[in-house]
């Protein structure tokens, strides 16, 4: 996992739906409603930030980050198709 | 508390080059001059952007059938929405693609019939299979993720792996196989699409298989047989939970088989605000939530897992939408569709019209 730089796979998008004022991943056959966490670690899957890298990323702005529950957040976006998944690191 | 709708099936129109005979529209197909104008098209989209909808399918029938589908693509991606092409392909240029594109298309699902050309042409009733090649180029032309979407009956079944080899060469970033559900068309020729159990046995490793070597490269999503489950798959997500359906008529639909239930009255979008339809109409307030479960949904633990199966299914078979799905085993009208997965003689397909 430590070489894993997740980024979005091809046709998703992050975006604000502002019917429901919510941050909000729109990808082929999916839409997934995010909260503002999910879209902070979403936002740093740029094909280049490493796992641990996204975690001090993160830390910087949030208090009580664990470096397992952003590494769960990121394989249940890859199991939904968001992201690439870890093998293709 | 009903949520607002997360995505639309936007079916244009049920015109289709393709007669495939498991198709999912209703036997009683909408004519041409009953379709929805452009106008009301676009008032439509614009309705359900702002009741929620995110994702749009532009769909039919070959969506490709409308002249206006550019002016759509274009209005549905102004509001923000994520747009799907569902096609089968045919007439879909690359000059054309690439205009769809640019208007907003995000993404396209591809169908394909089976994987070589003559078995593919006797499923579609037309010479189709010759089109899907230069269809997916278009798209990867057009720099799209392309879905491959394969309904898998008897009639194909033994080319699922084939069928896998070819989704790949066309390029494809996911792989639907979906086993046939029986609605519309599909239901008139069940006998003849019903899968075996060998079939299905033989299927599931290669999918496994497949799954395994194409891992990041190409998603395989495997739709399962529901008559041979032992529950019912959890249909739609719950009845007008999620999705709505809007007909090549206007009819407002929480699921694009729903007029099979000619017990509800469904609501048209050139009479009543979409709004209203999704959160008031009796139609879409029918199955929401538990009260309206009999026995044994009611008292079951799985009724929060799969809502009791589909109204649809339960009611075209059973004739009360209010039933358990009988493809739970826990239904008593189970012995139903028990006896319809029992193997029959080879039987001709009733074409779709």
């Amino acid at each position: 996992m430590t070489g894993w730089a997740p980024r979005l796979r091809r046709g998703a998008r992050l975006g604000f739906d502002p019917v429901r004022r919510t941050p909000v991943v729109l990808f082929p056959e999916g839409v997934l409603v995010l909260n503002s966490t999910a879209e902070a670690v979403l936002r740093s899957c740029d094909g280049a930030a490493t796992v641990p890298e996204i975690v001090s990323v993160l830390e910087r702005r949030y208090a009580g980050v664990r470096a397992e529950d952003v590494l769960t957040v990121l394989r249940g976006f890859a199991a939904r198709g968001v992201i690439q998944p870890e093998e293709q690191a | 508390m009903t949520q607002p709708p997360l995505g639309l099936l936007a079916e244009l129109t049920h015109r289709c080059p393709l007669h495939c005979p498991y198709c999912s529209n209703p036997v009683e197909l909408v004519v041409r001059d009953r379709e929805l104008t452009t106008d009301q098209w676009r008032s439509v989209l614009t309705q359900a952007r702002e009741l929620g909808v995110l994702q749009v399918h532009l769909s039919g029938g070959e969506p490709l059938a409308r002249r206006d589908l550019p002016e759509l693509v274009s209005h549905a991606s102004s509001l923000g929405c994520y747009v799907n092409l569902v096609t089968s392909g045919l007439g879909l240029t690359e000059e054309r693609m690439a205009d769809l594109a640019a208007r907003g298309i995000e993404h396209v699902q591809l169908s394909v019939q089976a994987a070589d050309p003559a078995r593919a042409d006797l499923i579609a009733g037309t010479r189709a299979a010759k089109h899907k090649r230069a269809a997916a180029n278009a798209v990867r032309a057009a720099g799209l993720p392309l879905t491959v979407n394969a309904v898998l009956h008897r009639g194909n079944h033994d080319q699922v792996g084939a069928i896998i080899d070819l989704a790949e060469e066309l390029g494809a970033d996911r792989l639907e196989l979906a086993n046939t559900q029986f609605y519309g068309w599909a239901l008139r020729n069940r006998a003849a699409l019903m899968p075996t159990k060998a079939q299905l046995a033989a299927a599931e490793p290669i999918v496994r298989a497949a799954r395994r070597r194409l891992a990041g490269r190409l998603e395989v999503i495997y739709v399962l047989a529901d008559y041979q489950e032992s529950y019912p798959k959890p249909c739609m997500h719950g009845w007008g939970a999620r999705q709505l359906t809007v007909a090549p008529d206007g009819a407002v639909l929480p699921c694009p088989s729903a007029t099979v239930i000619n017990t509800l009255e469904f609501e048209n979008a050139t009479r009543r605000p979409l709004a209203e339809i999704w959160y008031e109409s009796p139609s879409f307030n029918a199955f929401r939530g538990e009260d309206w479960m009999r026995e044994p949904c009611r008292s079951c633990e799985r009724r929060s897992v799969d809502f009791g199966g589909c109204r649809c299914q339960a009611f075209m078979l059973t004739g009360a939408a209010e039933n358990a799905d009988p493809v739970c085993a826990l239904s008593p009208h189970h012995g139903l569709v028990e006896d319809a997965v029992q193997p029959v003689a080879e039987l001709p397909f009733v074409m779709r019209g």
